[in-house]
């Protein structure tokens, strides 16, 4: 007789890896996917799947943990907890810590942090330049073999044209990513919400989708110069997403991730001073969010991430212009996104495939696969229940969240690492 | 008699408060030319005001308009630097509201920070003296006060020059006009213009000369000449008078019947020529001197008749 450490039985599995979307059993054996498709035998453990979807475990390419320096906002225990009960088993942390994540000795600590917690993959994403200053270049490759899967001065640009080219060249000789947090900051300081209706109607400075626009349409000149890899964190502009889906055409190696908030929301949201809907880029227009979920849809832009970006109620509760920018997102990732199936715009696959096998290819990462012998990182979610977020529930130390108050449909029932159940019914299990 | 819990801005007013406010106001002018300048209205009411930007005659007009109805008036003067200052604005807002005034009258870099307080302070009522670059409703009123002595605002145009883009009397002005069936005409190179300003509702041009024609009101606005240079806004003050300072060939191209307003305080020789500034044609000083009677219909519409409910 067969037997298995964990069944999930019944389950809808979507696995956009293996273009795989049927009704099935799964089950696992050894923290591996052991087999898919009816199973008769003994399991140790099981679930009932039934009504529920079985994907691979989430990766959110792009958030901010805070630690090590302002553990007071978030710490790699928190936000690995927030990960799992949103579904994400595996996530690729900023650099923009204190110390920065630009010595091989912070990258290991962060990683070897992780681990022992062991709720959530933790792949950090390194600086491009010492300090995120913009002057001098990190040492990728010791840096690369310390754990880093990309590089990014997120929060910050890299500015400086001539830095930005030979940070190309250099990690491309590598075969590195450069992720690029594009914003002029010539044209965007001072700003605080999207320049436009809302800004001019709030006196609030804004930020021009220009801003955007012009560092995107630079780098991929720069990109096309050095024969990189290039990729945008959170695309926000009908303008970008343009300048992205023709240097694609183009054959160029250039990839974007949109934000959930930047395809939900727009700067109508910021209406009233809501500091918990501020973040950089910030919320933009109609036609813009609209441009993106074109770019979500046509394959322009591949990847989904949050930009988790926890803070403190003090840094939020200081009026408008002066608020932190960004808000926490890993547990609202997947209900938020599920709005697109809903409406049309994409398949339950094509978008599980944004949040899973997408950014793990991008990135090389042993990730987003139900393949049999994988490892067996799996969120189960219904994609019916409705919820109303409370944001004092929240995993995330902090509660910076727009969607506060507001209804949710689709919710993560169970998160599984390594074979292990470490989420469910609204609890963590450790 | 209509009661106000605060006033954040001319938008959160209908036309009808707005009328309102005005017949109100109206009803005060005459009181300030009395030889006793003292009502009772606001007996026992606190009323502080609290200002982060230096002022004069906001902050002395909202003082008059409280000591002629006999409140008590506190002033307090915090000349922090225009941002960065939000937690601090909190902590000293619920300090000072602690303390139990009926009114706080709060003037502010930060956009948005009355709005921002009543989120946390539960009590007092708010009134908005400016906040950064958003509204300035006393000064719209106070505007169309001063202008409804003189002729009345209803299908007139009022031509706003200046620093549009920083400047909260012109947003005030521009929501007010949609309410109270007036047409603004803004006058600014495009550096000076906030983007989409159109969406107000309200013709745009860059040239002053092609704006006067038809303007009933030539409403120039003070340009902060220390900050402006600085940040590529224009060139120079010298061009900036040559294309946007209203001289006395520019009023005499508007006609008679053209009144010229200006916010204060006034820059002579840079957005306003001296002979303009006193001639027959300004209303500047009737501004201020309705400024008082204006806030005095605002603070009894906050706390006036006696117990609030």
């Amino acid at each position: 007789m067969r037997a298995c450490d964990l069944l999930i039985r019944g389950g809808r599995i979507v696995d956009p890896a293996a273009r795989r979307d049927e009704t099935a059993d799964l089950w696992i054996q050894d923290g591996r996917i052991a087999g898919m498709g009816r199973f008769e035998g003994w399991a140790r453990q099981e679930i009932d799947a039934d009504g529920a979807v079985v994907c691979p475990g989430l990766v959110d390419m792009h958030v901010h943990l805070r630690e090590p320096g302002e553990e007071w906002k978030e710490d790699i225990e928190s936000g690995s907890r927030a990960a799992v009960a949103g579904g994400v088993t595996s996530m690729c942390c900023m650099p923009n810590t204190r110390p920065r994540l630009d010595h091989a000795g912070v990258i290991m600590q962060v990683k070897a942090r992780a681990k022992a917690i062991g709720l959530c993959d933790v792949h950090p994403i390194a600086a491009v330049t010492r300090n995120l200053e913009g002057r001098e270049l990190t040492e990728m490759r010791e840096l690369a073999r310390a754990g880093a899967v990309a590089f990014s001065d997120d929060g910050m640009p890299v500015w400086h044209a001539g830095v930005m080219r030979k940070a190309l060249e250099y990690a491309s000789s590598y075969d590195f990513l450069v992720i690029q947090h594009a914003e002029d900051k010539q044209l965007t300081e001072g700003g605080a919400i999207n320049e436009g209706w809302v800004a001019t109607q709030l006196g609030v400075s804004g930020m021009p989708p220009e801003g955007e626009d012009a560092m995107i349409a630079r780098d991929i000149m720069l990109t096309r110069c050095a024969g990189a890899r290039y990729h945008v964190a959170h695309i926000s502009t009908a303008g970008a997403v343009s300048l992205v889906r023709q240097a694609r055409n183009e054959g160029l190696r250039v990839s974007a991730e949109a934000a959930p908030h930047h395809f939900a929301l727009t700067e109508d949201e910021v209406l009233g001073y809501n500091a918990d809907a501020k973040m950089s880029p910030p919320l933009r227009t109609e036609a813009d969010r609209l441009a993106v979920i074109e770019g979500l849809r046509d394959g322009t832009i591949e990847v989904i991430a949050t930009d988790h970006a926890p803070h403190h109620v003090d840094d939020k509760r200081c009026g408008l212009s002066c608020a932190a920018f960004g808000i926490v997102g890993l547990e609202t990732m997947l209900p938020v996104s599920l709005q697109l199936v809903r409406d049309g715009a994409l398949s339950l696959p094509d978008l599980l495939a944004k949040m899973t096998v997408n950014p793990a290819r991008l990135l090389g990462l042993e990730a987003g696969t139900l393949a049999e012998g994988a490892v067996a990182d799996i969120c189960i979610f219904d994609p019916e229940a409705t919820w109303t977020l409370e944001r004092e529930r929240l995993f995330s130390k902090s509660k910076n969240t727009p969607w506060h108050g507001k209804v949710m449909q689709g919710r993560v029932t169970h998160t599984i690492k390594r074979g292990r159940l470490v989420f469910e019914g609204g609890k963590i299990l450790v | 008699m209509i009661a106000l819990r605060h006033l954040f801005g001319i938008a959160e007013l209908d036309a009808e408060q707005i009328r309102y406010l005005l017949q109100l106001g109206a009803s005060f002018v005459g009181l300030s030319r009395r030889s006793i300048r003292k009502a009772p209205t606001l007996r026992g009411k606190t009323i502080i005001n609290l200002f982060f930007e230096s002022s004069t005659r906001t902050r002395t007009s909202f003082e008059i308009a409280g000591k002629r109805l006999s409140a008590d008036v506190i002033n307090i003067s915090s000349s922090t630097s225009a941002t960065k200052k939000g937690e601090s604005l909190l902590d000293t807002a619920l300090t000072l509201a602690a303390m139990r005034p009926h009114v706080l009258v709060i003037r502010h870099a930060l956009p948005g920070c009355c709005h921002f307080l009543a989120e946390h302070l539960r009590e007092t009522s708010i009134v908005n003296a400016g906040d950064g670059a958003h509204e300035h409703p006393t000064q719209a009123l106070t505007d169309l006060l001063t202008l409804q002595e003189h002729g009345g605002f209803v299908g007139k145009t009022i031509t706003i020059v200046g620093d549009i883009a920083h400047s909260r009397v012109a947003r005030s002005h521009l929501l007010a006009a949609r309410k109270m069936g007036y047409r603004v005409r803004l006058v600014a190179p495009k550096t000076l213009l906030p983007r989409r300003v159109e969406q107000f509702g309200c013709e745009v041009y860059h040239d002053f000369d092609e704006a006067i024609p038809g303007s009933d009101v030539l409403y120039m606005l003070r340009i902060q000449t220390e900050r402006l240079t600085s940040n590529c806004s224009f060139p120079s003050l010298r061009e900036y008078h040559e294309a946007y300072g209203l001289n006395g060939r520019r009023l005499a191209a508007a006609g008679e019947q053209c009144l010229v307003m200006h916010p204060g305080p006034m820059n002579r020789g840079v957005e306003i020529a001296s002979d303009v500034a006193d001639s027959a044609a300004s209303r500047i000083l009737d501004q201020v001197e309705h400024g008082v009677a204006m806030r005095m219909a605002v603070l009894t519409a906050l706390c006036g008749g006696g117990e609030e409910a």
